[in-house]
């Protein structure tokens, strides 16, 4: 195989809907009413074609700004309340994870840790340092750093499960005075921190990694 | 490359590398030299094989959502839950936010999901267009990753496993329906639906 060469240097654009190869023609606006500088929609599915996601590099550092704001009050509020006859008990995340290791799950408790704990504070490491060395126009472990944004972006979606979790038992555990569970506000930082992580790597363009310091935005 | 027509070209996703596409056989995948990254694999279902695991996919969903998922008991009581109970139960419990978030990645995006696919692929089968077919298959472009169903397995599981301690724990018929849709979410997952665009599909009169 000859020099790999990219669509960029060839004047292609790959759609990123339906990934049809198209020749990137400046000035061609076949997208009526819509003018964004050079726009010019895919002839197969219509979405409008970018050389590179818009304004990825923005984006992607507020969402994931915004993230870490709410997974703060995530862990620290508590997300679920048990309440018996005897007793009130509010769990937070971590909480949860010691109380199933205790009552003889280590599996899954380290599935729920894996979940909950691992899986987001990857997604900031990880999302934040692909941000900062695609910036700095990095060479640096480019194939490394193209897999470990898949891994993110394959895995960030299970951080779900303690939001599924907290669901179901307020669903199930309705026993009046006996027995109760109540979501507590927690869970909505939390499920918001996924989907805004998910947004985040969703608004990051890998090809960003590949560009060397001589293209930008 | 002034002849080359564009659907014999193949660009990678993730780092913009331009690729002359290859025939590929069965288990074949072609990966980008550059990054690694899956460019292609060989389809391994037929239109027909596709369309048969969207129904049943379908037929499980719908039991998934009717049945009950689990019932806890507690000194003689009983209760149990499905998928909306879950959905309305956090939204009086002032938890709104998650409950629209699970009543869309459990329910509305898979089913959609479901919905277009099967559209799509029955008129395939008799080698047509859908009607709608553009704005479908940006639609389901645009679903892909806020489907959640595999993901609430798992929680189920340990939402069980966590109940397990303080009440009588009995699997439900919804849990089974569940798991059989992960196993057929897992299948689907080789799946690239861009190989519908590319099938020679007449266009409807």
């Amino acid at each position: 195989m000859s020099a790999l060469l990219r669509a960029d240097e060839l004047g292609l654009i790959a759609c990123r809907v339906c990934g049809l190869v198209c020749r990137n023609v400046p000035g061609d606006e076949r997208l009526n009413g819509d003018d964004v500088g050079d726009a010019m929609a895919c002839p197969r599915c219509g979405t409008t074609l970018h050389r590179r996601k818009p304004n990825s590099y923005a984006r992607t550092w507020a969402l994931l700004i915004a993230a870490f704001i709410m997974y703060i009050p995530a862990n620290l509020l508590p997300i679920m309340r048990t309440a018996s006859l005897n007793d009130v008990d509010d769990n937070t995340i971590i909480s949860g994870v010691v109380e199933l290791w205790r009552a003889g799950s280590p599996n899954l408790a380290v599935i729920v840790f894996t979940a909950s704990i691992v899986v987001p504070v990857l997604k900031f490491l990880a999302l934040g340092a692909l941000l900062v060395s695609s910036q700095l126009g990095s060479d640096w472990a480019r194939v490394q750093r193209a897999k470990l944004f898949r891994l993110v972006e394959l895995i960030g979606y299970w951080s779900m499960l303690d939001v599924f979790v907290v669901a179901l038992l307020t669903a199930l555990v309705r026993f009046s005075v006996l027995s109760l569970v109540e979501p507590l506000p927690g869970v909505i930082f939390f499920g918001l921190t996924v989907v805004l992580t998910m947004l985040a790597s969703m608004s990051f363009d890998p090809r960003l990694i590949w560009d060397g310091r001589d293209i930008d935005e | 490359m002034g002849t080359t027509p564009p659907t014999a070209l193949l660009i990678c996703e993730h780092c913009d590398t331009v690729y002359r596409r290859r025939a590929l056989v069965r288990g074949d995948v072609a990966l980008c030299v550059r990054c690694d990254a899956e460019l292609e694999r060989h389809h391994a279902l037929s239109v027909n094989a596709m369309l048969a695991l969207i129904l049943t996919a379908f037929i499980v969903f719908v039991q998934a959502n009717m049945w009950p998922i689990v019932t806890l008991g507690l000194s003689g009581q009983h209760n149990s839950t499905t998928l909306w109970g879950m959905i309305i139960a956090m939204w009086r419990e002032q938890a709104q936010v998650i409950s629209v978030l699970v009543a869309f990645t459990l329910f509305f995006f898979p089913l959609g999901k479901m919905l277009t696919l099967g559209w799509l692929l029955w008129f395939a089968r008799r080698g047509r267009r859908a009607p709608g077919f553009v704005r479908l298959m940006v639609a389901l472009h645009h679903f892909g990753p806020w489907t959640m169903s595999e993901v609430f397995v798992l929680g189920a599981l340990v939402a069980i496993v966590k109940a397990h301690t303080y009440f009588d724990v009995v699997a439900d018929p919804g849990i089974y329906a569940y798991a059989a849709l992960t196993l057929l979410i897992t299948i689907f997952a080789g799946v690239d639906l861009r190989q519908l665009w590319d099938e020679p599909l007449e266009s409807p009169a």
